[in-house]
């Protein structure tokens, strides 16, 4: 066992109102810079969309992540090391800037210029790569709240195998919002794939970082990520991605877009892992148990062993104490009700969702059903055939049965307080029907509806004493031996080092005379035998 | 050529170029390993740079090998193994032109691109034309040399190459020099322009081809450790000012 901690992110998707705080707030933090126009740390997608970049999903198109190849190795889906070196000039793999979407903004001082007249003057759509006029095709947040979806959405990578059945119509037509940030893999295929090894993962918390000093602009990290969350700044030419916002999380603060989010649909927390088990878990053979898994690769902190082997490890105590009480573990692997997602990249994800049944629930609503009747909502669960799918392709490689599973917990989690909330006795069943105590429901609900700041972020400060003090050695103002007296000075040591070792003559070199003149007795060092004249002060007259 | 002249354009010049390109290079990595890089631009075009970037690559690192074989191996070496001065020149006329082909087309389809492809001429700095046009020159002097001097079979590595060798020795020899044909001397001083600005341009991502990713583990990781305090004025850090046009 080898454990390591990772910061890591859960999302409640039935929360998310899709108001995109989040983007602006990270965007605003950290990619309001020239080179970065198109670059979204954090954009809330509706699925079914295509996304951005477009179809970024279809790892069949871009080759992201990882693969088995076929003796069942882990391998980049984009080809070997000696292939990367040899594509070096040109990457096949890179989505172009329309893939993004050129960036533009607007030609306001027309507007604000333009003279009195007839007309009212427009403001022109000006490129940000060229300061030319263009006219808008795609971009970020393009199909929000299913805007195109009836021409667009069914090239969305998740609708594969479905087509036939889904109609873009909208009285049959499901969505829920989608909020991306880098996923901070256990697995990373983005620092894989970096020629450089300017890309890396942080021993301590598992934050993926790019050194913008190391990094050369090959760009396979860009296309080995499948998320595409690593971005290309064209000004610089440097690739940069999500940070996690690591200032803030050293400093035991959530990141900017968890802060600003209006729903509170994010939780920050801990988990403990074992490293040993990471490329076996990634290398699982069938996709649709990477899921589990994942699940098995995690530790549990409530175990005294894994708690012992963690201090070993160097984990610091706090942070194991903040591990037993992180809200990502707990809803992740103690209620299993938070998927990562496309498990099936093999690149093991480290910010997780629990599934909308917002979809299920409004079905059920339109039927004139109570969609807090658990049993009504269960029937629509098992019935809604598309969403289902459609989720567990998002979430479980095609698996529905997970999906199942947790829309019908959080249902019963409404139920049940619905019922108690009314006074009505509960179905006893209810919680067992969904494999779980009613202690557990109540838990769920505390998390997911109440919640608050310091119970959805648990994040222990980082541990920069052990750098302070080394930073304190490296950079020394002044040379140790240039005390008065000292070897540097043209001395032959300074004043009393003897006293601090313990001399070989002890009584005599313990003895100094102090600025008033007295003598004094220096009990540092001293080894106990022999008097410790001048200890206390003279006794004084009465 | 009066021996002042000479004596400038095959020592002084090439020492100082030398100078320069060697404290450049440790000036850059020092104060600017943040503008270490190769600049892509396949984010704003990839069409044509699909064929326009291997070939010019892949032919330069031909013509490089060419250079090295003809300038820095000795003729005595290769007389050697066996292989004489007529069956030289036939390889190194061919395989020289060959590389020429590459890189003149490569360097053509790059060099329209940054021209006239709005989005790639945007990104281009005045260093990066000053670059390409040093480099343009340099390339159609070597097809030059390589073309002019197919047929004439001038036998290089008894003059230039002995010349180049004999800078490393402390001792230049200025006369063998200037027995090469001016069109070899031409390119050969040419040459020493671009190593006086290679380590100012983005020539330098050339040092940085991650030969090393092929016995790296794949996973990186990394652990906070102390790292010196930023020193003012050399972090190399080149943030702009919110709303700078560019």
């Amino acid at each position: 066992m080898r454990p390591m901690a990772q910061v890591a992110m859960v999302m409640n998707l039935d929360k998310c109102i899709g108001c995109h705080t989040c983007s602006v707030t990270c965007k605003q933090t950290w990619t309001n810079r020239p080179g970065m126009e198109y670059v979204y740390f954090n954009n809330v997608e509706t699925k079914p969309g295509v996304g951005y970049p477009r179809r970024y999903e279809d790892q069949e198109q871009w080759h992201g992540g990882w693969t088995l190849d076929k003796r069942g190795r882990l391998q980049l889906k984009a080809g070997g090391r000696v292939r990367k070196l040899l594509q070096i000039f040109w990457n096949p793999n890179l989505p172009s800037i329309d893939d993004y979407g050129d960036p533009w903004t607007y030609d306001y001082q027309t507007v604000i210029d333009a003279p009195l007249g007839a007309h009212n003057p427009t403001a022109h759509s000006i490129s940000a790569l060229t300061g030319k006029d263009v006219n808008l095709h795609w971009g970020p947040n393009w199909e929000d709240d299913l805007a195109g979806a009836p021409a667009r959405a069914m090239a969305d990578p998740n609708l594969a195998g479905l087509e036939d059945r889904v109609r873009m119509e909208f009285e049959d037509v499901f969505m829920f919002y989608l909020p991306r940030i880098c996923e901070h893999c256990l697995n990373p295929s983005c620092v894989a794939s970096c020629p450089s090894g300017a890309m890396y993962k942080r021993d301590e918390d598992g934050i993926v970082l790019v050194d913008q000093d190391r990094c050369r602009g090959w760009r396979f990290c860009v296309s080995g990520c499948p998320y595409k969350k690593v971005y290309f700044n064209h000004r610089t030419g440097k690739a940069e991605k999500c940070t996690f916002c690591f200032p803030r999380i050293e400093q035991g603060q959530p990141t900017i877009c968890s802060e600003t989010c209006v729903g509170r649909l994010r939780y920050l927390g801990l988990f403990l892992y074992d490293a040993d088990k990471v490329l076996e878990a990634a290398a699982t053979p069938d996709p649709q148990d990477l899921y589990e898994a994942q699940l098995s690769v995690f530790l549990d902190p409530e175990d005294p062993q894994v708690r012992t082997e963690a201090e070993r490890a160097g984990i610091p105590t706090d942070w194991i104490e903040a591990a037993r009480r992180s809200p990502v573990y707990a809803l992740a692997c103690r209620h299993k009700v938070a998927l990562p997602l496309h498990p099936e990249y093999r690149t093991l994800p480290m910010v997780w969702y629990i599934p909308p049944l917002s979809p299920v629930a409004d079905v059920a609503h339109a039927e004139g059903y109570d969609e807090n009747d658990p049993d009504r909502v269960f029937a629509t669960i098992e019935s809604l055939r598309i969403p289902m799918e459609y989720l567990a392709n998002l979430f479980t490689a095609g698996d529905t049965s997970h999906i199942r599973r947790v829309l019908r917990k959080l249902a019963a989690i409404r139920g049940y307080q619905r019922a108690a909330q009314l006074g009505i006795d509960p179905a006893d069943d209810l919680p067992e029907q969904v494999g779980a105590s009613p202690d557990d429901l109540d838990d769920l609900y505390r998390l997911l509806a109440i919640a608050k700041y310091d119970e959805r972020y648990v994040i222990p400060p980082a541990h920069t004493e052990d750098a302070g003090r080394l930073m304190a050695q490296h950079e020394q103002l002044f040379c140790s031996l240039d005390t008065p007296g000292g070897p540097g000075m043209g001395g032959t040591g300074p004043e009393g080092v003897d006293a601090f070792h313990g001399g070989a003559s002890p009584g005599a070199s313990h003895q100094f005379r102090d600025d008033a003149g007295r003598q004094r007795f220096n009990l540092f060092g001293w080894d106990g035998s022999g008097s410790a004249p001048g200890l206390f002060p003279e006794e004084s007259a009465p | 050529m009066s021996s002042t002249w000479a004596y400038f354009w095959w020592v002084i010049l090439p020492y100082v170029a030398m100078a320069v390109f060697i404290v450049g290079h440790i000036w850059r990595w020092r104060y600017d390993q943040y503008g270490w890089t190769s600049y892509s631009t396949q984010l704003q075009e990839r069409r044509r740079l699909k064929w326009g970037a291997p070939l010019f690559h892949y032919g330069t690192f031909a013509a490089i090998g060419g250079h090295v074989l003809g300038i820095l191996v000795p003729k005595s070496w290769i007389d050697a193994i066996g292989i004489d001065e007529h069956v030289y020149h036939l390889f190194s006329a061919t395989a020289g032109l060959i590389a020429a082909a590459l890189v003149i087309v490569g360097m053509g389809i790059l060099a329209t691109r940054r021209l006239f492809v709005p989005r790639v001429k945007a990104t281009t700095s005045p260093v990066d034309w000053v670059a390409m046009v040093l480099l343009g020159i340099m390339v159609i002097l070597g097809i030059v040399v390589t073309a002019i001097n197919a047929p004439l079979g001038h036998e290089y590595r008894d003059t230039i190459s002995i010349w180049f060798r004999s800078l490393f020795t402390g001792s230049a020899d200025v006369s063998v020099a200037l027995q090469a044909p001016l069109y070899f001397q031409i390119h050969a001083v040419a040459a020493w322009l671009l190593f006086l600005l290679w380590p100012f341009t983005r020539l330098v991502h050339a040092w940085s081809y991650p030969l090393w990713y092929l016995w790296r583990p794949y996973v990186v990781y990394r652990s906070r450790k102390a790292t010196p305090p930023p020193e003012p004025g050399t972090g190399g850090r080149k943030w702009r000012k919110i709303g700078t046009p560019y």
